[in-house]
């Protein structure tokens, strides 16, 4: 094991003499109730080795049958991808021996892949627009989870023994592959961030994955190799294994093109292998040498019959499609008459579905945007949570809209109302009624206000009836502290000058 | 028409994890030419014009519903396992293939 710290160029150094190539694996596991071959339970964190039966462990005799909406799950991505879907595929035996595999070997799909040949557009943060060609996506299912107990921290190297949980295995699988990626240049490790971003976008509205990086149910493999500038011959490649967040598979390219670049540059060869990304120390690591045990020998699966598809059967998917994420937002910004950059800032915030949906409930885009980009987003800050788990609804800024409009409440106690909701104090309108924070709109109540600062402020009373109007803020200030900021500033105002018989 | 080699045997008993003694691998090199011969014999038999078949039946799209069905429990899982700790199967640490 090489764990030595390794050379690298200068990212811009590297980019001036090196042309980079991408390539991306990408696995998606399913959110189907049961597992690809077995009517075993789908789920993410139970009691090790229970959602398991005898097809899960690979028991002598056992058959495997395909789960029919996993089928329908991978057709529909392939067409979400713009693949030409086979009249006829097949399953095959990739055979490996390691105990996250009891059956030894992993049920995939070999020459004959469901989905073919399409392609991904995916934007970078300039507005950019890249296409991706996908080679294949294909049906498979995932392994167990190992353990690596003793030696340092969980990782393999060191460890006495190994823990294995095949509640895991068996969980379907579809792995996209995509074209080599030529022309990205210095913006390959953004690309290669904003197309796994696609990935988990596409298979999330689609609904066929939970989508969540952080659990692994969307792992990408990045390949990277370096062409000297000028030439169009491929370098020989490194894959860099399991970098499980959008931040490191761009750092983990970043960092590959950089050593890459520093090996060809002492004049060294690259080593075809696989690597390790540690996010601690940003870098990556040799893991194992292409070799014989590669040899996984595909053969047919004996144990299961052709998938094939008809028109109807695609057709009757292509109908059930939501509307693809880039179109979407396309018609968003749109609607919503945002600009490129409030557009792309919503985006990388992460709200387009909240406003969305506050915009359906009957909010305009603009105050949509206002409340989630603004006061949630920096609740969510000073709470360090996420948009999503704050528990403000769509309906909730909605209906605090409406108490702005209404002139009920104002803008700053919009704010204190909106702070009590997410402590759970009920919706804004209970909210304003149970803690009385409506804006003050008893003229009595104001008039006592105003009269005790008056009373308070003679000189200030004389010079707005000499016609300095503008000293009347002197008077209003005293009028919102008594009433605690409840009242309407500008009624305040209205009534000070109508009191002193001056023209607003 | 000789076939299979003592190295290829080598190889695939290296890929199996199987330890195999020289005597060994010859013999078996030798039985499995034999069945590579064999079944070379349907050949003769299946024309240019009959497809490669990797299934006897002409099934197709054998599907299951996405319906939760019975399943083990953590006792019935580890029941046959060698060694197990905290419910889970306990293997050697394998490193990666060197």
């Amino acid at each position: 094991m090489n764990r030595s710290t390794e050379e690298v160029l200068s990212f811009d150094e590297a980019m001036e003499k090196y042309d980079p190539v991408l390539g991306f694996e990408v696995h998606v596991e399913l959110n189907t109730r049961t597992k690809m071959f077995d009517a075993a339970p789908n789920v993410f964190g139970d009691e090790p080795n229970t959602n398991v039966t005898p097809v899960s462990l690979g028991l002598p005799g056992v058959l495997p049958v395909v789960n029919r909406v996993a089928v329908e799950s991978a057709i529909k991505l392939g067409l979400a991808l713009g693949c030409e879907i086979r009249p006829v595929s097949h399953f095959a035996r990739k055979n490996y021996f390691y105990p996250d595999t009891p059956k030894n070997f992993q049920t995939s799909q070999y020459d004959e892949p469901i989905a073919e040949n399409g392609s991904v557009d995916v934007e970078l943060e300039d507005g950019t627009v890249f296409t991706v060609e996908i080679e294949r996506a294909h049906m498979e299912e995932d392994a167990g989870k190992l353990t690596h107990m003793g030696g340092a921290a969980g990782r393999i190297q060191g460890a006495d023994f190994s823990l294995v949980d095949y509640n895991r295995a068996g969980v379907p699988l579809i792995e996209i592959v995509t074209k080599p990626i030529v022309g990205a240049g210095s913006r390959a490790p953004e690309l290669a961030r904003v197309y796994v971003a696609m990935i988990r976008e596409i298979v999330k509205n689609l609904g066929i994955s939970d989508a969540k990086m952080e659990r692994g149910n969307v792992r990408c493999d990045a390949n990277v190799s370096l062409m000297p500038k000028g030439s169009a011959t491929f370098g020989t490649r490194s894959e860099t294994k399991n970098v499980n967040s959008l931040r490191a598979v761009e750092r983990a390219v970043r960092f590959e093109i950089q050593r890459h670049a520093a090996v060809l540059d002492s004049g060294g060869t690259i080593v075809q292998e696989t690597r390790h990304w540690h996010e601690d120390t940003r870098s990556t690591t040799s893991g194992r040498p292409k070799s014989d045990a590669d040899d996984y020998r595909y053969f047919p699966e004996p144990d299961l019959v052709p998938v094939v598809t008809d028109h109807e059967w695609i057709e009757r998917l292509r109908a059930e499609l939501p509307e693809p994420p880039a179109e979407r937002r396309r018609r968003l910004r749109t609607d919503w008459g945002f600009s490129d950059e409030e557009f792309r800032d919503v985006v990388n915030a992460g709200v387009l579905d909240e406003i969305e949906q506050t915009v359906a409930a009957g909010a305009a885009p603009a105050a949509a945007r206002k409340w989630w980009m603004g006061e949630i987003a920096r609740l969510a800050n000073q709470r360090e949570t996420e948009i999503a788990d704050l528990g403000v609804t769509p309906q909730h800024v909605v209906e605090l809209n409406g108490l702005i409009d209404a002139g009920k409440i104002n803008d700053k106690l919009a704010k204190k109302v909106l702070a009590h909701v997410l402590d759970g104090e009920g919706s804004p309108a209970e909210v304003v009624e149970r803690r009385g924070l409506a804006v003050v709109s008893d003229d009595s109540v104001l008039t006592a206000a105003i009269d005790d600062a008056m009373a308070q402020m003679p000189d200030v009373v004389a010079k707005v009836q000499a016609g300095k109007v503008q000293a009347v803020g002197a008077l209003i200030g005293p009028v919102m502290k008594a009433t605690r900021g409840q009242a309407d500033a500008g009624r305040v105002r209205e009534l000070i000058l109508e009191k002193l018989g001056v023209q607003g | 028409m000789s076939a299979i080699t003592r190295e290829q045997v080598a190889h695939l008993a290296k890929l199996a994890h199987i330890e195999m003694t020289e005597e060994e691998l010859r013999s078996m090199a030798k039985e499995l030419d034999l069945v590579v011969d064999s079944v070379a014999s349907v050949s003769e038999a299946a024309g240019p014009d009959v497809p490669a078949t990797s299934h006897p039946i002409p099934l197709q799209n054998v599907f299951r519903e996405d319906v939760v069905g019975a399943t083990l429990t953590a006792e019935e899982s580890l029941r046959n396992a060698p060694d197990a700790a905290e419910g889970k199967f306990k293997v050697p640490a394998i490193l990666d293939e060197e």
